[in-house]
């Protein structure tokens, strides 16, 4: 099966090519399932590629195919080439499993939309390029995907680009990317430079031959997390994620979600032989994770469009997976990846579906009381919520528990202390979105009111789908001190290095007592949140505003001010200061000392008008004659 | 005899145009079409021929021609202008096309000069003969004249003697240094001075401060047409000015002419003035990549905006070219082509709306993607790839220079590395206005979208943005061992000093 490896990324690029040319004009019902059994069939492939490797020693997983010679030039090598391991493998069933979901989904939530095809075709391009993301067996490879998930996600987000605030939107999120990516490129060329290659494979036991702390490595891992920080959204290049939500909800959920927006932790995890060995850019990213998880939670306190609270809650449950890899749990960061996209493409959905039913309505203090008229999304939504709560049993508790254990076990107490306070955030405003949505009374339209109606099984056959995984998925990482195997962190373990192994693999040598208090004190936390936001929003219906107007409310509610300290301070002086330069440097000062040489250009100018009279003899007896004298001097000088 | 065959098929074409009625445009039009689709199948034949792994020149043709200054008739390819020439023939063809319904008036003249500006180009690049150089240099300059100047857009006067007079500035010092190369060359069989130019290049062993001279002598001229920064204010206003298809051979081919120029005459003949100019022209290109972006993104015409992303584009070029390693000249080269693809569709792009609105203004847009959505999705994938985006050419091209670029010089790779985020905010800044939100202008609701005869020179560039992006090993391979001949001038042991004390 892991011969058939290149199938993985070629069906949803078939995908493409037939929804673009062969099947023009076709029914909705053809196009959208040509494009979701394009991406099942990935999903089948990977799984088979999955229990191949399942069946292979610990050490042995590793399985390289190469396409062809993609860019070599001199001593720079990058093929084209694949990698499956443990880690791309988990990547590969995450991405091609849930975007499975999310296009059967979409094929209710787009129905009708003159759009449909083309949705489909970027779509099916997104899975493409997320694919060569997780699956390149160099970071080159990488960067397509990395580049090319960034060009579809830009197209998603504004695919209504009749609305300008959507085209808008999609044009941030591409040149916040690019920002990004610019730090990423610098990576790889230092990797080059200290290396000499970029493979993955290469460079592991090379690497090994550095001292901790090189400040090398620490130059490479830094400019690396900077890509990952525009990518994944964090501080300071997360605003783009929010707006980001200008697109078609399916979209929300499985870019700016489940699948891209993890490619960072993805690639700081791929890398973590290098992170390993710099303690300062892992202090880095710790706390850039922490301080991004704990900054969008209290954003997310105050939002009243049902998405951007989901949206903030992606980019805090993405500062959470940061936090991990900073403090060396790297499997507990791809564990919180993969339950998060499932509870977290849970909520989206169910977020869509409740739009859908609510005729595009997005803001949630005009809903209420749509539990008895969608169960089926309130049921889905509320295993969603308790998930990403962090209520025991659930799959957001095992793995959002293990990074906050993991990080007190690290000694890195402060940055406990805020991801508990993130988490409580994240309870509460999880429950208020729950309680101002489903409870109370309705506080929609008339019209709204009488169009109310649970969504297709089309949309809510995936929503049950992701619930169960949302609530039984978390058992493949059961800690030992809760009796469970681990499998999660034993499947990965080869691929994590040393450095990173001594917290990683603490988890025998721990003291299970302290890790059942942590336990205890986020599971407190939680029900804390859900108590507090029980008691403000709960059956009231007109105490939504209830934080109160407060300046700190108001601080909240404007997220702080940072797109207009970004809008005052970068762009808006780079556009003037660019006018400037084309009218004085450019026009005024070196064209001007042009034209001033030029009075003669006037001079000919009149002379040209003259000679130039369309008769075509005259030209070639001037071209001639041009020529001639050209010749004329030339020889003459020649001989002279 | 094919690379002959390539120069005259134009030449005795657009002669034979000129002896063609010109009351049957039409029979002129497929005449030039003939023989531009003849020249550009007769350059994939030289492809076809063309023997991989070999540096040196190939299909090498020599006939006496002027004995009496030593003169010949010499031409040669190699995998620096391989792909140059094919590059040439195809645009031309797709030019033809493209000016198809667009030129409607002196149809004969235009395309006597457009075909006689063919063998111009190819001449350049095939010669190997310095005196055949010039002349070539000098053919090609006196159709694009008439062509802006006559064909062109209400400036066209102005744009055209500042193209003509810049143009001429440095043909002029460029003529004095070949003089003094060919005073200093000897035909070992002859005796006699010569312009040939493989002579000149195992025969140059100046001095110092005689390589600096000749090396500005030719540079200027080169830089002029590249454009490097500051000489680069005639290229806004030709690009412009230019009809459609004059603008597409203007930045497809006639600005490589300078970066050509660079790596064919003043690094194997000056290499010693190379090193000791590496900071200055590096600077200056780095300079354009910033300067340009920043000045295109505020354009508020199309074609200027066009325009400067070349001033750019063509920064990245020289960079990688003067970062004098094995991935900068790849890259640098493999940039050129990619260059005369996607800023050459670009033209063509906006062209094809000036052609139903007669402006090339943004803000005259807006929305449009609504009404014609094919031409849309076209001139995304050009933007993109212009902006260099992986799995189009721009980014192979662009990730070689910068990786060259940065090998050899962290700071200016880390520089030039910032414009890749610049090129993404004006062009999609462009696009945005023009193909998002609604149509506010009444005109606009009724676009007709690309045509096929439009469409055709549009896609077949598209195709080939992807495949080299894709697989662009074809290219490389057959670059690459000219280019080390290149670099091996350096890597003489009398330099090793000169690269130690390099900035």
């Amino acid at each position: 099966m892991l011969d058939l490896l290149y199938l993985i990324p070629l069906f949803p690029l078939l995908g493409v090519v037939l929804n673009s040319f062969v099947l023009r004009g076709q029914s909705e019902k053809v196009v959208g399932s040509v494009a979701a059994l394009m991406v099942g069939a990935s999903f089948v492939v990977a799984l088979g590629g999955f229990f191949q490797l399942l069946g292979m020693a610990p050490n042995a997983r590793h399985f390289e195919l190469e396409m062809f010679r993609w860019i070599i030039v001199g001593n720079f090598s990058a093929q084209a080439s694949f990698l499956a391991d443990p880690l791309s493998m988990v990547m590969m069933l995450i991405v091609t499993g849930v975007s499975t979901l999310i296009h059967i989904y979409s094929i209710g939530y787009m129905h009708g939309d003159e759009g449909f095809r083309k949705f489909f075709i970027y779509l099916n391009l997104f899975v493409f390029f997320m694919l060569l993301l997780v699956m390149g067996s160099n970071y080159l490879v990488m960067f397509v995907g990395w580049e090319g998930v960034g060009l579809c996600s830009y197209l998603l987000i504004g695919f209504w680009y009749t609305d300008e605030l959507k085209a808008s939107a999609g044009k941030k999120a591409f040149i916040m990317n690019r920002i990004g990516d610019f730090g990423f490129l610098l990576a790889i060329f230092l990797i080059w430079t200290t290396f000499g290659t970029i493979n993955f494979r290469e460079i592991q036991p090379m690497a090994q031959a550095y001292p901790v702390g090189a400040g090398v490595i620490t130059a490479i891992c830094l400019l690396l997390f900077t890509g990952a920080t525009g990518k994944s959204a964090q501080l300071p290049l997360y605003t783009w994620l929010p707006d980001a939500m200008a697109g078609p909800t399916p979209v929300s959920a499985l870019i700016h979600a489940a699948t891209m927006v993890t490619a960072g932790v993805y690639m700081i995890v791929r890398s973590n032989f290098l992170f390993s060995l710099s303690p300062d850019a892992m202090l880095v990213v710790a706390w850039v994770g922490a301080l991004t998880a704990l900054f969008a939670a209290t954003i997310g306190l105050v939002q009243t469009d049902i998405k951007k609270v989901l949206a903030y809650s992606t980019v805090s449950q993405l500062g959470f997976m940061f936090l991990a890899c900073g403090v060396g749990a790297y499997t507990a960061a791809v564990f919180h990846l993969m339950t998060h996209a499932f509870f977290k493409g849970l909520l989206f959905l169910g977020s869509g579906s409740v739009i859908h039913g609510m005729s595009d309505e997005q803001d949630i203090r005009l809903m209420g009381g749509l539990k008895s008229k969608m169960p089926v999304t309130y049921m889905t939504f509320l295993v969603g919520t308790l998930a990403i709560a962090g209520i025991p049993g659930l799959a957001g508790f095992f793995s959002k528990d293990e990074i906050l254990w993991k990080t007190y076990e690290s000694h890195h107490v402060a940055l406990w202390a805020i991801g508990l306070t993130a988490a409580f955030c994240t309870a509460f405003y999880m429950f208020r979105l729950l309680f101002l949505t489903f409870f109370g009374k309705f506080r929609g339209s008339k019209a709204q009111e009488h169009h109310v109606h649970e969504s297709p099984k089309l949309m809510t056959v995936p929503l049950i789908v992701l619930a169960v995984l949302s609530a039984i998925g978390g058992y493949v990482g059961v800690p030992h001190a809760l009796g469970g195997h681990n499998f999660f962190h034993d499947w990965l373990a080869p691929l994590i290095s040393e450095g990173g192994a001594t917290h990683g693999g603490g988890e025998h040598a721990g003291v299970p007592s302290a890790e059942y208090v942590l336990m205890a004190a986020s599971v407190l936390v939680a029900l804390i949140g859900i108590f507090l936001a029980r008691s403000w929003y709960l059956g009231k219906s007109a105490t939504v505003e209830s934080l109160g107007k407060s300046g700190m409310r108001h601080l909240l509610y404007n997220k702080y001010w940072v797109d207009q300290i970004y809008d005052g301070v970068i762009s808006q002086p780079l556009v003037k200061a660019s006018e400037l330069m084309a009218k004085y440097i450019d026009q005024g000062t070196i064209d001007g000392a042009v034209n001033g040489l030029g009075t003669t250009v006037s001079g000919v100018g009149g002379f040209v008008r003259r000679i130039q009279t369309g008769v075509t003899q005259n030209y070639a007896v001037m071209m001639g004659m041009g020529s001639v004298v050209l010749l004329g001097v030339l020889i003459w000088s020649v001989l002279g | 005899m094919l690379l002959t065959l390539c120069i005259a098929i134009p030449a005795v074409a657009s002669l034979l145009v000129l002896l063609l009625p010109r009351t049957s445009p039409n029979v002129i039009r497929w005449t030039a079409l003939g023989a531009s689709i003849a020249a550009f199948l007769v350059s994939l034949v030289v492809y076809a021929n063309f023997q991989v792994g070999e540096g040196a020149f190939q299909m090498v043709e020599k006939l006496p021609w002027i004995p009496s200054i030593g003169a010949e008739w010499h031409l040669g390819v190699d995998g620096i202008s391989l792909f140059l020439i094919v590059l040439t023939t195809l645009l031309t063809v797709l030019c033809v096309i493209s000016s198809w319904h667009s030129i409607h008036e002196r149809v004969q003249e235009y395309f006597f000069f457009f075909l006689l500006l063919e063998a111009g180009m190819v001449g350049v690049f095939a010669a190997l003969d310095l005196f055949v150089f010039y002349v070539m240099w000098e053919v090609m300059l006196v159709p694009m004249f008439f062509l802006i100047g006559v064909w062109g857009g209400q400036r066209r006067l102005y744009a055209t003697i500042k193209f003509f007079l810049f143009t001429m500035a440095g043909s002029v010092l460029m003529l004095a240094g070949i003089l003094y190369v060919y005073f200093h060359t000897l035909d070992p069989e002859t005796g006699k001075h010569t312009f040939n130019l493989l002579m000149a290049t195992d025969q140059s062993k100046y001095a110092l401060d005689v390589q600096r001279w000749l090396f500005l002598a030719f540079g200027l001229a080169f830089a002029i047409k590249v454009p490097l920064f500051p000489l680069h204010t005639w290229l806004p206003d030709a690009h412009t000015e230019a009809p459609t298809a004059g603008s597409v051979i203007l930045a497809g081919v006639l600005l490589k002419m300078g970066t050509y120029g660079f790596l064919r005459f003043c690094l194997p003949m000056f290499p010693q003035a190379t090193l000791q100019f590496v900071p200055w022209i590096s600077w200056l290109a780095l300079i354009g990549i910033v300067y340009g972006a920043l000045v295109a993104m505020v354009q508020k015409d199309m074609k200027k905006l066009v325009a400067y992303s070349s001033v750019a584009h063509l920064g990245f070029v020289m960079l990688g070219t003067f970062a004098l390693n094995q991935q900068g000249l790849t890259g640098s080269l493999l940039q050129q082509i990619n260059h005369g693809i996607s800023t050459g569709a670009l033209f063509l792009l906006v062209g094809v709306v000036y052609e139903r609105r007669h402006t090339r203004l943004i803000a005259d847009y807006g929305g449009i993607a609504k009404v014609m959505p094919v031409y849309a999705v076209l001139f995304l994938i050009i933007a993109l790839s212009s902006i260099g985006l992986p799995m189009t050419n721009g980014f192979v091209g662009e990730f070689l220079i910068l990786l060259g670029t940065f090998s050899s010089n962290t700071f200016y790779g880390v520089i030039a590395t910032s414009g890749v985020i610049l090129a993404a905010v004006y062009l999609l800044w462009m696009y945005q206005r023009v193909f998002y939100g609604k149509i506010v202008h009444e005109e606009n609701s009724k676009l007709k979208d690309i045509t096929l005869v439009e469409g055709l020179p549009i896609v077949v560039l598209v195709v080939l943005a992807i495949w080299i992006g894709v697989y662009p090993d074809p290219l490389i391979v057959r670059m690459e061992p000219s280019l080390q001949l290149v670099l091996e001038k350096f890597q003489q042991s009398e330099f090793s000093q000169l690269i130690g004390v390099m900035p």
